[in-house]
């Protein structure tokens, strides 16, 4: 019985991995080969999805990217003892792309499969829980906090001081709530990780609850992620029934329960105020800070709200101690961040690796250049909301601060690259017609600035008054900026600066006429 | 696709008393409601305040807020066209527009043979592999304006 891991992470399902498998195992039938397909999450590196591994007496052998034509090939060649093939690409872990990273939260992405207990305790698996379940609620707090994490979501906070704000908070009842809102273009390291390994969420967010004194804790996941909400769906009822989750977990008398709830397609629900309403059952509206979530949250009770990658980032540090996450990294940025290096770029996938790699190494390097073979013009980080930066400023280290030195935000980690036929104008204008489209309407700034950004940029590309709309935009997005309530309207301005400031020849009346 | 149910009463309160129980049950109700009737009925409003004892304009007010919920049936397949940034540097524009000209409607539009609903999406997560779309729930990617086609002729009549 040979075993062939194939993953079902819905990029790979999108490039054909399941007529992949059915292929494989047909293939198997008729030439009666003994073969057992484990179906896992993705590796990352999804410019070789589907990525098809073998496991052999010298560890499992990848191929890859593998389409359904390919796979009477690899029977013909061997693969079921991983000999050679034009799509051999030897043990993923030697694979370049792989062997530099470091990969603390994505250690078992790929590897196991996602829903199995047995795969999940054999490679770490719980090891973290126990620890906190051993050295109790405040010790469990102070790991955290030694370990320097800040949340992954995008504003940084520190994950340790949070945790502590709501254990130290007096109520009757606390809520453990996962951010699965991950709204931002070019980013899907929650999802990876979600569809991979979601018993580590699981596990985090335990840890979490019995750090603070929760019983209920809630997972929002976005309407955009059916797949990811079904495995983590089946991993609940997996963890119930072995009593990682319910009444009593593990026979420690700790109560502790999850459940998913799906958003309805509104970026703005990302924003941690306005998911907790959207939980609650009301419009996603953004609620005005303080009380913080954490002392009058979900229900108005006291609420850890927590992005997908801080919670899988706490196993880790529980089971190796703090001071182990905290000695990867640089300044106050420690641990790793799961890169995403998505749009026109030739290797795309999720990096993880500690922080202060340049935005060049990281594009250039890594994802090889354009996916079209062009120079590259931009490379938008962190979202939507994110500035665009140009290969001038490709020595910018990937850290928090270093970025936000340079009016950008490293947010969720998402990279998305463009190449030398991006129109800058043009994305410029969809950043304030995303933000209308998405805006909340509470505050005026966002509601209405965002409306009247587009209809500024199509007068600046008209050739109307365009030296009095450029200061007029310039002077939009400061009020925007300063007047927004939340990050949506307050950071839309981003990548509509950095364009004007860095491509400001995009902004001529000629250069948009041209088209 | 599974073809949505008529929209009908009896139904409609099952599913509000599968539901009202729940912390915050407004949300699970409507995607509930939706995957049963393929939209949220006018109708269905004021049995949602009644049992939730809520005024319609409220329940009025989260069914409209949210992008997802539809105040009409959808086709007979949906397509959720994604136009974020990564999949826009993919050329993903310049698809949307080529696609909504040859099935005549614009965005939240239905095809009038019913059979086509294109929507747009912020984004699916597949950004290494665009420009991307979720087709009944199924994903695609790195599509082109042949893929798609090939794709929409292949569920077309199903």
């Amino acid at each position: 019985m040979t075993r062939i891991f194939v993953p079902k992470d819905v990029a790979a399902l999108a490039v054909g991995a399941d007529k992949v498998a059915a292929e494989i195992a047909a293939e198997a039938r008729k030439r009666g080969a003994e073969v057992e397909i484990i179906r896992t999450g993705s590796r990352g590196m999804l410019f070789l999805e589907c990525l098809v591994e073998v496991e052999t007496p010298s560890g499992r052998i990848g191929y890859g990217p593998v389409t359904r034509k390919d796979v009477p090939s690899l029977f013909d060649a061997g693969f079921l003892d991983g000999r050679g093939h034009p799509l051999w690409i030897g043990k993923p872990e030697d694979h370049p792309y792989l062997a530099r990273q470091t990969r603390l939260t994505f250690a078992r992405c790929g590897v196991i499969d996602p829903l199995s207990l047995s795969d999940y305790a054999a490679t770490g698996g719980w090891r973290g829980l126990s620890r906190a379940l051993e050295i109790g609620a405040a010790a469990t707090i102070g790991e955290v906090t030694k370990s320097g994490l800040r949340g992954r979501g995008g504003a940084g906070f520190p994950t340790g001081i949070k945790w502590k704000t709501v254990a130290d908070c007096p109520a009757d009842r606390r809520y453990v709530v996962c951010n699965f809102d991950e709204g931002d273009s070019g980013t899907f390291a929650d999802r990876m990780i979600v569809e991979g390994d979601p018993l580590a969420l699981v596990e985090g967010m335990t840890i979490c609850a019995l750090a603070v004194g929760a019983t209920k804790g809630y997972v929002y996941c976005r309407s955009e992620y059916p797949h990811a909400a079904k495995t983590f769906a089946q991993a609940l009822e997996i963890a119930r029934a072995e009593s990682y989750l319910g009444p009593d977990i593990r026979g420690s008398g700790l109560s502790f329960d999850i459940e998913i709830r799906m958003g309805a397609g509104a970026y703005v629900c990302g924003e941690e105020t306005a998911l907790l309403e959207s939980l609650e059952g009301k419009r996603g509206i953004v609620r005005a800070k303080p009380p913080l979530p954490a002392h009058k949250g979900l229900f108005q009770k006291p609420t850890v709200v927590n992005n997908v990658l801080s919670f899988v980032a706490v196993p880790h540090i529980l089971a190796e101690g703090g001071e182990h996450y905290a000695s990867f990294g640089m300044g106050r940025s420690r641990g790793t961040m799961p890169l995403q290096i998505a749009g026109n770029v030739r290797y795309g996938g999720l990096f993880e690796t500690a922080f202060g790699l340049t935005l060049g190494e990281i594009v250039e390097e890594i994802g090889g250049g354009t996916r079209s073979g062009r120079p590259v013009r931009a490379v938008q980080c962190g979202g939507p909301l994110g500035a665009y930066f140009p290969p001038a400023l490709f020595d910018t280290p990937f850290d928090y601060e270093a970025f936000a030195a340079r009016d950008g935000l490293i947010g969720h980690g998402g990279l998305v690259v463009f190449d030398d036929t991006v129109d800058m104008a043009q994305m410029a204008r969809f950043a304030m017609e995303f933000c209308a489209v998405e805006s909340c309407g509470k505050c005026t700034p966002c509601r209405i600035g965002s409306t009247r950004g587009v209809e500024v940029v199509d007068r600046i590309g008209a050739g109307v008054k365009p030296a009095e709309n450029l200061a007029l935009l310039e002077d939009l997005c400061q009020t925007m900026k300063l007047g927004s309530l939340c990050a949506l309207g307050g950071f839309a301005p981003y990548p509509v600066l950095s364009a004007l400031r860095h491509y400001p020849e995009d902004f001529t009346p000629r250069a948009i006429a041209a088209e | 696709m599974p073809e949505a149910v008529a929209w009908n009463e009896p139904r409609a309160k099952a599913i509000l008393a599968e539901f009202s129980g729940l912390e915050g049950p407004m949300l699970p109700i409507l995607h509930a409601l939706q995957e049963e009737f393929g939209y949220i009925d006018a109708a269905a409003i004021p049995l949602i305040a009644e049992t939730l004892n809520l005024s319609r304009a409220e329940v009025h007010g989260v069914v409209t807020f949210y992008h997802d919920f539809r105040h009409e049936p959808a086709g007979r397949h949906v397509l959720k066209l994604c136009r974020g940034e990564a999949c826009q540097s993919m050329g993903s524009e310049a698809l949307a527009a080529e696609t909504l000209r040859d099935l005549g409607v614009a965005w939240h539009g239905t095809t009038t043979d019913r059979e086509f609903t294109v929507e747009p999406v912020y984004c699916l997560g597949l950004c290494t592999l665009s420009p991307s779309a979720l087709l009944d729930g199924e994903p695609l990617a790195r599509l082109d304006r042949g893929t798609l086609v090939e794709a929409l002729e292949e569920v077309r009549g199903q």
